[in-house]
């Protein structure tokens, strides 16, 4: 359900290490987009600001609704995805490709090694909602 | 009590729906030893009753002066048919227009006022109304601090004091720096102590046109000086000036604040009143308040939302760009009657009515020998009379003969006991401008 | 509907000023003046009376329909306090005039309605004194919470958080941010209150203050409060009691009584002043005796010769919070409500707005989810979750009750009751209007069941039909231009 080629959060980001770099880019999962409902209004940080592992790197807010957007590595933002800001209806429809967020230089690769694969994402999910 | 509709034999038909045969049961849950059962308050009376105490309340103020009391507050003609809208209950015992459907009358008007207040102050976005004309400046404050994320803050003495007292206070828990820079001696702003003040520290530059001694100035400088450190400016202005005056847009502002009073609202000792705010569009997400947007319905019909609500403590709480919830819509709605009845041609007209009232009794009042003008700036309604005696003297004095002459100014600026502020509105007639030269050149 | 801008016609005009009778011109230099006219409506008096009367009537309001708006307390407005600022002497007074020499005297009857109004305020709180400053709850708050940073101070502390419960209105956590604090925020028990426990977890010698508001957001009394208090004020801290919900319990429970040391009234929810569209509101605020240095200035005191005044000379207090000496206007309305209400009629609004409540609770209870089962002072929450299974959500059982000429309820608050539908339906309301509420809120559970499209495209009967809030907010368009 979930692709398999990348890394998860609990606080519904998806991560990918771009081949052969220290580059991982960061979105949000198809599952989040749907519990948003319509998104309103996304604010990502600037190229250069550094983001930190757990900590918000950005917003997403629905009509009336805010989520912080938390970053799963620690590192730079080398690029920020500006048409999706622009245009959120791309951003609704293809959350994994044309809808990713940033690029972040890392510095400690086992941070994201340590994110959950799409099967521990899944059963984190099945648990969560049980709790509701 | 006519304000309660049920019956007691209602009451008991109710509590029977719900298995009880007292009311007080349904207050089990306060501990009986909490409860009060006796108030020193005075017993209700009717309305005949009422009406006739408040009225004699109503008679012990004054209400037969003549008025040149200004001070950012004015003595304005408004026209019977703002009273006439404001007055329609639909309005005025509507809440916040959360239904849209049911609130498109409240929520176009502000989308009206909106728009009034951008083409009148020449910024591009407005919110739905702040408290007042004060409070408003510390919301622009804030709003700065958070853009620039810096913490110095620079005010021009020539700001209302009032509203720098209101600034102090909400500052006092946020270790902003605040520095005050003395007016300069034509009464503008000291461009040489700004200049050295605004360096990468300082969030905003705070000024006010025209500014607390009435006088008028060309603010453009000082705003391209502020940009250059990266610094906002937030100008405080008086709408009705803006009907000739060079406006907040035209000097490169970034947040225009200013007190409506003046736009259709009575003095009525205080408030409500209504605090203006507008910015540039690119802060639209850093404002403060309310904010009405222009949208369609299902079927494709115009129709007026509250938007970007997730600016506001209802959703985002701690972390909102204010606290405010109740703003003064109602009064809102009485500065866009007042706009649309005045009219384009009617606010420039407006406006150099009152400044030309206010040149001639310049010009008069300083033709008494003994009273000199403090400040030689070009002035808007209002201007400093130094007078050779204590200013509170010469206002006692004259409230004597039913004139109420200005403030004087030593209660705001140690150094200025003899000097008063006069303003005039398109209300004073020449007669009553000449009573007023008069009555002061038989007292000094 | 057109805006008023469309409707302009160059040359029509809807004031005549008078002519100048002055013989000089202004002497503004052109380098000062605008380069071109602000470009207002230009409409004739008719034309403008026209446009706002019809305006008018798209919306609603307490006189139009049953409003039962939970925590907004939309009461009738008696119609002698709106005609109370319209009196001479009242609503033409120049606030300035008191800061003139001798300026009291001209306004000792202004003064008064301040005095006394602060002075009926503290007997009904159980306070010390007030100040009639803030201009709406939130600015009382704010205010209040500016007091709390100075007592602190004042004993050499700098404490940085304060406490508030889950359920709590979003303007607490705000005011107290503005104010410099750390917002530590409490979750409520299985009973709708704030769990103590978790509160004594919190509470510590850093607890600057706790903000409840009581009966809290979900109409519940919390019979635990008396203990809160005590715990709070052993920590060295203090209780601040939020008035939005002062209704409930005006003229049965002083909140000094509990342990309150601060508390701010919202006099267009509680005193029968009207909301306005938004507002103006007012939000004064009363203290205990050990807090009142630090009351703003300036203040109305009376004098041994029974005369007003107003003082400055404070050293404590926290200064200017407002221009003046409040929204006066509205102030003036509540001191009217107050004396014709008077002490009897206090406990009488109390008992009816409670009664009111658990009529419609009990009623509905076997159509709608009630989370917290147990009897409600003025308002209670239901929940809309049993419809969401069905796929019809509050926001569509408030969009349907606007075609029967009901106001919704709030929806979506407080935070911690999904799909919350708060009702409310103060005093002022008759059996027959309850009544007729209970049928069409039945008749909409119904629905769910029989006709959901009928619900989920609501409204149908207003000429204009569900609002895209969406497109608002995606591309926001928020003036008009030329």
């Amino acid at each position: 359900m979930f692709p398999n080629e990348l890394k998860y959060t609990k606080t519904h980001e998806w991560a990918k290490m771009e081949e052969n770099t220290d580059v991982v880019v960061v979105g949000i999962t198809d599952h989040a987009v749907k519990q948003l409902g319509d998104i309103a209004f996304l604010e990502l940080p600037e190229a250069g600001n550094k983001v930190k592992k757990d900590s918000p790197f950005g917003a997403i807010e629905s009509i009336k609704a805010v989520f912080d957007l938390t970053s799963p590595v620690t590192g730079e933002v080398i690029e920020t995805n500006q048409q999706i800001v622009d245009n959120l209806e791309l951003f609704e429809k293809d959350p994994y490709k044309q809808g990713w967020m940033i690029k972040i230089k890392i510095e400690n690769k086992d941070e994201f090694e340590s994110l959950m694969n799409a099967s521990a994402y899944e059963s984190f999910l099945k648990k969560e909602e049980g709790e509701h | 009590m006519p304000y309660i509709s049920n019956t007691d034999e209602e009451r008991a038909t109710m509590l029977a729906e719900l298995g009880l045969n007292s009311i007080e049961e349904l207050f089990k849950d306060i501990p009986s030893e909490l409860m009060s059962y006796s108030f020193n308050l005075p017993t209700g009376k009717s309305e005949l009753e009422v009406r006739h105490f408040v009225k004699g309340l109503a008679s012990k103020n004054v209400t037969d002066l003549i008025c040149f009391l200004g001070g950012g507050f004015y003595d304005h003609f408004v026209p019977a048919a703002v009273g006439a809208i404001t007055s329609r209950s639909e309005f005025y015992t509507a809440y916040t227009p959360y239904q849209a459907e049911v609130s498109q009358g409240i929520l176009q008007s502000i989308y009206e006022y909106q728009s009034a207040i951008s083409l009148l102050t020449e910024m591009d976005i407005t919110n739905a109304s702040l408290y007042d004309g004060g409070t408003a400046i510390c919301e622009a404050v804030m709003m700065a601090v958070r853009i620039t994320r810096r913490k110095k803050i620079i005010i021009d003495e020539a700001v209302s004091p009032i509203y720098r007292k209101i600034l102090h206070s909400y500052a006092a828990n946020l270790d902003f720096e605040s520095i005050d820079v003395p007016v300069g001696k034509d009464g503008r702003a000291d461009r040489k102590i700004i200049e050295s003040e605004l360096d990468n520290n300082a969030a905003c530059l705070v000024l006010q046109n025209p500014n607390f001694f009435g006088c008028i100035d060309d603010l453009t400088d000082l705003a391209d000086l502020a940009h250059k450190s990266g610094s906002l400016v937030i100008l405080s202005t008086y709408p009705i000036s803006l009907g000739v005056l060079k406006s907040p847009g035209e000097m490169n502002v970034d947040i225009a604040t200013g007190e409506g009073q003046s736009l259709g609202l009575g003095l009525c000792f205080g408030g409500p009143y209504l605090g203006l705010m507008t910015t540039r569009s690119k802060y639209v997400r850093q404002m403060p308040g309310r904010i009405v947007g222009e949208t369609v319905d299902k079927n494709g019909s115009r129709g007026f939302v509250l938007t970007l609500q997730t600016r506001e403590q209802h959703i985002r709480r701690e972390k909102a760009t204010s606290n405010i919830c109740s703003n003064e819509a109602l009064c809102a709605l009485a500065a866009l009657v007042y706009l649309t009845l005045v009219g384009k041609h009617g606010l420039r007209e407006l406006a150099e009515l009152c400044s030309a009232k206010a040149s001639y009794a310049r010009e008069r009042l300083l033709k008494i020998p003994v009273i000199k003008q403090k400040f030689e700036s070009p002035i808007f309604n209002e201007f400093v009379l130094e007078l050779p005696i204590d200013a509170e003297d010469v206002v006692s004095k004259l409230m004597n003969k039913k004139i109420m002459a200005g403030l004087p100014l030593g209660h705001y600026y140690k150094n200025m006991k003899n000097c008063m502020l006069v303003a005039l509105s398109e209300k004073r007639t020449k007669k009553e401008i000449d009573f007023f030269v008069e009555s002061l050149g038989e007292i000094l | 509907m057109k805006l008023v801008f469309e409707k302009s016609i160059s040359g029509k005009r809807g004031v005549r000023f008078p002519e100048c009778d002055v013989p000089c011109a202004g002497n503004i230099p052109d380098k000062l003046k605008r380069k071109n006219y602000a470009e207002l409506p230009e409409v004739s008096e008719l034309d403008t009376m026209r446009h706002f009367t019809r305006l008018s009537l798209h919306n609603m309001g307490v006189d139009t329909n049953f409003y039962p708006l939970g925590s907004c307390t939309m009461k009738y407005n008696p119609k002698i306090c709106e005609e109370a600022v319209l009196y001479k002497g009242l609503g033409d007074l120049h606030p300035l005039i008191p800061q003139l020499p001798d300026g009291n005297k001209f306004t000792q009857g202004a003064l008064q309605v301040l005095y006394e109004t602060s002075q009926f305020l503290s007997e009904i709180t159980g306070m010390a004194e007030f100040t009639m400053q803030p201009l709406a709850g939130a600015h009382g708050e704010l205010t209040g919470t500016m007091m709390i940073a100075a007592y602190h101070a004042s004993r050499g502390q700098k404490r940085k958080k304060i406490i508030i419960p889950d359920s709590a209105h979003g303007t607490n956590p705000a005011s107290a941010a503005i104010a410099g604090y750390e917002v530590v925020s409490v979750p409520s028990n299985a009973d709708g209150v704030m769990d103590i426990d978790e509160f004594e977890k919190i509470l510590d010698k850093e607890t600057a203050a706790v903000m409840l508001t009581c009966p809290n957001t979900l109409g519940l009394f919390n019979p635990q409060i008396k203990k809160i208090a005590d715990k709070t004020h052993e920590a060295g801290s203090l209780m601040y009691y939020d008035g939005a919900n002062l209704n409930a319990i005006l003229g049965k429970l002083k909140p000094g009584d509990v342990g309150f040391d601060i508390v701010h009234v919202n006099l267009h929810k509680t005193f029968g002043t009207p909301h306005g569209g938004g507002g103006p509101g007012s939000g004064p605020v009363g203290v205990k005796k050990n807090l009142v240095d630090f009351l703003p200035i300036s203040r109305v005191v009376k004098k041994s010769d029974k005369t007003y005044a107003l003082k400055y000379n404070y050293p404590s207090s926290i200064g200017y919070i407002a221009p003046f000496y409040g929204n006066f206007g509205v102030i003036l309305k509540a001191y009217v409500y107050i004396l014709l209400v008077g002490k009897e009629g206090l406990a009488r609004i109390a008992e009816n707005s409670v009664l009111n409540a658990n009529y419609i609770m009990k009623k509905l209870k076997s159509y709608y989810h009630l989370p917290y089962a147990h009897t409600c002072m003025h308002e209670f929450v239901i929940s809309a979750v049993k419809q969401k299974k069905n796929g019809v959500r509050a926001i569509d059982i408030a969009k349907r009750l606007l075609d029967f000429g009901f106001h919704a309820p709030t929806i979506y608050f407080p935070l911690i009751v999904d799909e919350a539908i708060m009702i409310e339906p103060t005093e002022t309301e008759s059996k027959q209007t309850l009544d007729k509420f209970i049928d069409i809120m039945i008749k909409i559970a119904k629905e769910v069941d029989e006709n959901q499209e009928i619900i989920k495209t609501a409204p149908h009967n207003l000429g204009i039909s569900r609002l895209d809030e969406v497109k608002a907010a995606r591309e926001p368009k928020l003036r008009w231009a030329k």
